[in-house]
């Protein structure tokens, strides 16, 4: 067998390559879950089918899912431009720490002044954060894949040091901000209890990254910067100023999402904020194929996901971490299914080639 | 198998060879007892070397090589033309075991054989030499050789150094095996990657536009080896664009358009003009620009030898050789057309300069005293040069002699260390893209797929550089993309959908991209570098024609090209960069390729002269 690169492309493949790697998704993860003691079927119908049969576990999907998706656009509006932006997850609790800050040392503001403060000081954190690696990127060419990766463990340090520290509840003693005011607390949507406004920026900001991706001269700039830097460039884009503005961007996008985390959710900021949002925006993003709508889809099948692997883990007895296997092989199925499209399998024909001038009595 | 030494042996013992002063290939297994005599070699009745049997290759709903004959003998040159796309990259790829044919066979001395990759091919005795070699740059001569023959086992250096030394004379060449690489030149490098194909014992050379990155003194060393090789009995593939090389070198000449075999003819007493018109076919008639036809000597092919040469190459497919019909009325549309002018390859009959060469008016391009230093280095120093309005001013110079640098720096992506750079008189060195394209400079760089996102679609690529233009709001007008690129893609006959991403489109169709998104601005001055590297003949007519476009309406082109023939039919001036300086100036009155090629290797004519005498 080898491998021979395609000489054309067709739309359909692409389609086809996800839906391949979906089934071989369920094919590998059917051993681990056999193997926990549980049918594959029924998982994958709690993993997939039975969180959207009730009212309340589909609330629970959108509220798994708005975290994610905004860390999943903040890594696609970097991976766009191609700023490799790994740091998502150290912005992301950034933006939480930031929206702390405001939360208890004024928190007698009303929500009308809290919100957008608490929101703000969220974003600007993440901004902070994603800003030394993209200006050492600017100034100095340092690979901005370690520098954003490196940062995210520091980012987690400064949370665990100031829960432990300045911010540890007064009370309880417990490594936990006390609870904000309530003026912090993000509205909730859809008559739930749970979903939370953050779901509607999330929204809202998904929208307005696809129109500017699609129909804005910034959106084109964007994508050659991407994909052929030496040809944009040549093309007169500033690809430099461009990646620096959107690694700041996406910074502050998923500082937005620590905010939001926990100014709807958790309305105090605890240790168990840091559960790897961030990276899993990557897995987001990438699977989105970089664009707003893909992080849309993926955002809320992760979100789905996650939902339907407490069920079952409840249900069936599956580890709960069994989600997150699913979720990691999916990834590396789908990125290898899409790799290999562009190729075809050849079956070696097992014809003789043997050496004819090395022969006697063959040549003239 | 015999080894090396015994073939070394054989080969050293065979009187007939040394006495003709003609030592044979290494291909020696076979010389020592079953090589055909030398005197029977070149017109060799017996089984060829190689033999193409009705190849057919398809990629999908394209068929790259419909039905293809082809024969090498022991003792011939065999030249392989035809546009890009005719199928001669599919056919060497199939020979080389690169790709697997659908149909027909490959016979090696009479016997069909299937190369399932390179190695086979290998070891059935055929070689390939491409035009990107495969050398390892920090290893020597010896190693890179080594590296062709080395799988598991003992690698015996002495052994290797002395076979490469022996196997550079016996070809006539002088390659020192201990030199790195690296520090070889393009001429150099060639021989070492001949060399290495000649020690799998090849018979069979393909040589794959050997001529494309060598000055016209190397060209006449490569033909020398090339004449060795076949009076040793080998066979050998040339693959060329250029048809005087092809008349001169070859002894039978296959012509190939759209995956189909058009004709085999002898070389001998064969006019460039006839292989062109049978290659170039119907297709591109219309776009045959004045100068392939001055070049080769004819009239532009009228509509009854495009429909004759058509009807030709449906006859050669059933036809076992010579197309016989087509040839001769092209042959006889030529002898029809007016006397060509005994000169018309010469500089001299370039087109008469528009008289756009006002004195004292700004000049379109100005580059003064511009200086380069990349980690320490000079590359380019004190290049001075002034284009004029409606002129066209060639530069010359052998590929890494500072060409490609003064054309980053002129299209803004290198900043020069010193001096000036200005357009229509505006100093715009410290303007980046955006600024110079106002300034009214046009550019088109040498590598195609760094001047456009290859993902993107056409319609996307011919908007990127002037975005600015179809906003509105902040939004893109769609309309008005839409609309400019319609005209564009008509002006410039692009053939693709707006929608195909670039990187789907054939070379020519990508330069028309680049060149009508460089010339939809009507540029002042133009820089150009290597504007038709890899096109094939109608695309290059195409733009050349558009380049003499831009100077009639009063632009000046800066063309930096590497291929000779390109600046003689276009440039009214030359400059010649060596070693990132310029070494002379001539005008199209005293240009020749030698004196041109002289200077490219760097003898720069007072300088000798000067240093002879004292």
């Amino acid at each position: 067998m080898s491998l021979v690169r395609r000489q054309r492309e067709s739309r359909w493949r692409t389609p086809l390559a996800v839906g391949v790697a979906v089934v071989l998704t369920f094919a590998i993860t059917a051993l681990p879950i056999r193997g926990s003691g549980a049918n594959p079927i029924s998982a994958y119908r709690r993993y997939l089918v039975t969180p959207l049969t009730s009212a309340n576990s589909f609330q629970e999907v959108l509220l798994a899912a708005t975290p994610v998706l905004l860390t999943g656009l903040a890594v696609a509006i970097a991976f766009r431009a191609g700023y490799f932006n790994i740091g998502a997850e150290g912005q992301f609790l950034a933006g939480a720490m930031g929206a702390t800050l405001p939360g208890i040392q004024l928190s007698d503001l009303p929500a009308w002044g809290a919100l957008p403060l608490a929101l703000g000081a969220g974003a600007v954190a993440g901004l902070a954060w994603a800003f030394l690696p993209a200006w050492l990127k600017r100034v100095a060419g340092i690979d901005e894949v370690v520098t954003t990766l490196l940062l995210n463990p520091v980012a987690l340090l400064l949370l665990q040091g100031l829960l432990n520290g300045p911010w540890r509840h007064p009370e309880s003693g417990f490594p936990d901000s006390e609870t904000f005011g309530s003026g912090y607390d993000l509205p909730t949507i859809f008559g739930s209890e749970r979903v939370h406004a953050g779901l509607l920026i999330a929204l809202a900001l998904i929208v307005v990254t696809a129109v500017v991706l699609s129909f804005t001269p910034l959106g084109l700039r964007l994508k050659a910067a991407g994909q052929s830097p030496d040809a944009a460039r040549f093309s007169g884009i500033d690809v430099g100023r461009l990646q620096w503005r959107c690694a700041l961007v996406s910074g502050a996008v998923a500082g937005l999402a620590g905010a939001a985390q926990v100014l709807g959710v958790q309305h105090q900021l605890t240790g168990s904020i840091a559960v790897g949002y961030g990276y899993t925006g990557i897995v987001v993003a990438t699977l989105g194929a970089l664009s707003a709508v893909g992080v849309l889809a993926v955002g809320l099948l992760l979100g789905l996901i996650g939902v339907g692997a407490q069920n079952a883990s409840l249900v069936l007895q599956t580890p709960p971490q069994m989600g997150d296997l699913v979720t990691a092989v999916l990834l590396i199925t789908v990125v290898s299914c899409l790799a290999l499209r562009a190729y075809r399998f050849v079956r070696r024909r097992p014809a003789t080639a043997d050496a004819p001038f090395a022969g006697s009595g063959v040549a003239t | 198998m015999a080894t090396n030494a015994s073939a070394d042996e054989a080969g050293q013992h065979d009187p007939p060879y040394v006495r003709r002063g003609c030592p044979p290939p290494p291909a020696a297994p076979l010389s020592s007892s079953q090589a055909p005599s030398p005197q029977a070699a070149p017109e060799s009745t017996a089984t060829p070397l190689v033999e193409v049997v009705g190849l057919t290759k398809r990629f999908g709903g394209l068929v790259a090589n419909d039905d293809i004959d082809l024969t090498v003998n022991a003792g011939e040159v065999h030249a392989l033309l035809g546009e890009n796309g005719a199928g001669k990259s599919t056919l060497t790829r199939v020979l080389y075991g690169l790709s697997q044919p659908d149909a027909g066979e490959v016979r090696v001395a009479g016997r069909p054989t299937r190369f399932r990759s390179p190695k086979d091919a290998m070891r059935a005795g055929i070689g390939l030499v491409t035009q990107e070699f495969s050398l390892v740059g920090p290893m020597t001569v010896t190693e890179n050789v080594m590296l062709a023959g080395v799988g598991l086992g003992r690698a015996d250096r002495r052994a290797a150094r002395s076979e490469v030394l022996d196997t550079a004379q016996r070809i006539g060449v002088h390659v020192d095996p201990d030199a790195t690489v690296e520090s070889l030149s393009v001429g150099e490098r060639q021989r070492v990657e001949i060399l290495k194909a000649l020690y799998h014992q090849c018979r069979v050379l393909i040589l794959d536009e050997p001529t494309a990155v060598l000055v016209p003194q190397d060209v006449r060393a490569l033909f020398a080896t090339i004449r060795r090789l076949t009076a040793g009995g080998m066979g050998v593939v040339f693959i060329s664009h250029k048809l005087h090389e092809v008349v001169e070198i070859a002894d039978r000449v296959t012509v190939l358009r759209r995956g189909r075999r058009v004709a085999t003819q002898p070389a001998a007493g064969l006019d460039p003009a006839r292989i062109a018109a049978v290659m170039i076919g119907v297709r591109s008639t219309e776009s045959v620009a004045p100068e392939v036809v001055d070049q080769l000597g004819i009239e532009a092919p009228s509509t009854p030898a495009a429909a004759a040469d058509d009807a030709n190459g449906a006859a050669a497919n059933g036809a076992a050789e010579v197309a016989h019909d087509g040839a001769d009325v092209v042959a006889g549309v030529a002898a029809g057309a007016p006397e060509p002018a005994p000169d018309t390859a010469s500089p001299s009959s370039s087109p008469p300069r528009p008289d756009a060469t006002i004195v004292g008016a700004a000049a379109a391009l100005g580059i003064r005293s511009l200086g380069l230093v990349v980690d320490g280095v000079p590359v380019l120093e004190d290049v001075s040069l002034s284009v004029a309005p409606g002129e066209i001013v060639g530069v010359a110079g052998v590929s890494g002699n500072g060409q490609s640098e003064l054309v980053s720096v002129l299209c803004a992506m290198t900043q020069p260390t010193t001096g000036s750079v200005s357009v229509g008189g505006v100093d715009v060195t410290g303007l980046d893209p955006v600024g110079r394209l106002r300034a009214g400079l046009g550019r088109i760089s040498e590598d195609r797929r760094r001047c456009v996102v290859p993902n993107l679609s056409v319609e996307q690529n011919l908007v990127l550089e002037d975005l600015d233009r179809f906003r509105r709001l902040g939004f893109t007008q769609r309309s008005k993309v839409r609309e400019h690129t319609r005209r564009l893609m008509e002006e410039f006959d692009i053939r693709a959908q707006p929608g195909d991403p670039v990187r789907s489109l054939s070379g020519g169709n990508m330069q028309k991209v680049l060149l009508a998104r460089a010339l939809c601005r009507r540029p002042a001055a133009l820089v150009v570098a290597q504007p038709t590297r890899g096109l094939d003949v109608g695309a290059s007519a195409y733009v050349h024609e558009q380049l003499r476009d831009v100077r009639a309406r009063g632009g000046g082109v800066l063309l930096v090209s590497e291929d000779l023939d390109e600046l003689f039919a276009l440039a009214d001036r030359f400059v010649v960069l060596y070693g990132g300086r310029i070494i002379g100036e001539l005008s199209a009155a005293e240009v020749s390729p030698e004196s041109l090629g002289l200077l490219m290797i760097g003898h720069a004519a007072g300088q000798d002269i000067a240093g002879d005498a004292s």
